[in-house]
């Protein structure tokens, strides 16, 4: 790993202070991602600024109608937060099961969806749940949030601090990890709200996605049954050693019925 | 940077550059071997160690973010040979070995599911070690060796 130069403030003010105008500046929350990376030299940023110890970032609260998670939090703290457990368990079965345990304990949801790796797990639930995104400027919908392949509406220096969730009627996520990684070569989140349906998936595609024809057949009726005469469009899907185009574009199918039996379940 | 944390009930105070990782720093610098590093890319988790009670991979991990911590790593666990701590105990009793590499890991994992569930089911076990791999496929005895270590330590509890 190249060497750089390390900073930690612990306000959010001194964070974006360090990231202005900077270039070669990287924020670093858990590392999951940005440690492999630049020891790759894949990345190798100048500065690094630790966002770990801002006060505030870390915690799960409700805010009204709204689940809220800061930005810190760890996978393992969403997983075995009471709060979510209650109000949002398919959030919380989804965090449960990113990457592994030692991961859990280090990497963010805050981190996980800046990245905006086209397979991570949060993307999906934060896309299929409708959820806003809020940084130190503005409130962000997770329908702009998220723009291509490791590319999101943030603006250089502008950081995550939370997001807000609303509460579905039913929701739940079903993934196919890749054995190995445990990245998802499909996983899909289905959420019933009273405004509809939203269906988001992550692994197949070079970024997390919306299923308009999935969502329309589930709004009719929101039943696995309700698919059994929809495909997905399979050329815009992603090929690699794994798994070609073809096999992901039948995998989404497959956890969407299945998410869709698990939300029913659930609820 | 110079940084201060408690390693093994032992405080410590270091000087490493920022781009340090945990791992090099408890092998090279502090001269505590026994956390492996296997893969270096957080994948096969033989550099298991604790932080603030948590299981972490310590490559994957900078020295700077444990400023002010509690790190344990596998020479943490006891004080001598004689007196294992009941996790090693219970791999030595059912030989939860082959070549011992990948060891450190297992075992440091193995007492953090232990403290998250006392009384875990050969599926969860199965579940919980994703994150470590023994290259000689050895977790026939690796189960079976933390299904008695996690009575032994629930015993001790």
């Amino acid at each position: 790993m190249r060497s750089f130069n390390y900073h930690k403030p612990d306000t959010v003010d001194g964070v974006v202070s360090l990231l202005a105008g900077n270039e070669n500046a990287s924020v670093i929350a858990g590392g999951m991602t940005l440690l492999p990376t630049m020891k790759q030299r894949l990345a190798a940023p100048d500065d690094l600024v630790d966002i770990s110890g801002v006060a505030g970032l870390a915690g799960v609260s409700m805010d009204g109608d709204m689940l809220v998670i800061g930005a810190m939090t760890r996978h393992a703290d969403v997983a075995e937060s009471e709060i979510v457990r209650e109000k949002l368990p398919a959030l919380a079965k989804l965090a449960s099961r990113i990457g592994d345990q030692q991961v859990r304990h280090r990497g963010t949801i805050g981190g996980s969806i800046s990245n905006n790796d086209p397979a991570a797990d949060y993307p999906a639930a934060v896309l299929g749940l409708n959820a806003e995104i809020v940084t130190d400027k503005r409130t962000i919908p997770a329908d702009e949030f998220f723009v291509a392949m490791f590319e999101t509406a943030l603006e250089p220096g502008e950081i995550v601090t939370a997001i807000r969730f609303p509460l579905p009627e039913l929701a739940a996520y079903a993934k196919f990890p890749n054995p190995a990684s445990r990245y998802a070569m499909a996983g899909v989140f289905v959420a019933k709200t009273g405004d509809g349906v939203r269906v988001a998936v992550t692994g197949a595609g070079p970024g997390v996605f919306r299923a308009s024809d999935i969502e329309a057949a589930l709004a009719e009726s929101f039943d696995a049954g309700a698919l059994d005469r929809i495909s997905i469009d399979a050329s815009e899907l992603m090929s690699d050693i794994h798994a070609d185009n073809e096999y992901r574009a039948h995998l989404v199918m497959v956890m969407a019925r299945r998410a869709v039996g698990m939300a029913l379940d659930a609820g | 940077m110079e940084i201060s944390f408690v390693l093994n009930d032992e405080p410590v105070t270091v000087n490493v550059d920022p781009s340090t990782l945990l791992s090099d720093l408890v092998r090279e610098q502090l001269s505590l071997t026994g956390t492996h590093v296997g893969c270096d890319t957080s994948q096969c988790g033989a550099c298991v160690v604790h932080l603030n009670g948590d299981s972490v991979k310590s490559c994957t991990l900078l020295a700077v973010s444990v400023d002010g911590g509690d790190v344990r790593t596998v020479e943490g666990l006891s004080t001598n040979d004689k007196d294992l701590h009941p996790m090693q105990q219970a791999f030595r009793d059912n030989h939860g070995l082959q070549c011992g590499f990948c060891t450190p890991g297992m075992l440091m994992s193995a007492i953090d599911l232990v403290k998250h569930n006392p009384d875990p089911s050969e599926a969860e076990i199965r579940e919980w070690l994703e994150g470590n791999i023994c290259r000689c496929t050895g977790y026939q005895n690796i189960v079976k060796s933390i299904i008695a270590g996690a009575a032994a330590m629930r015993a001790a509890s």
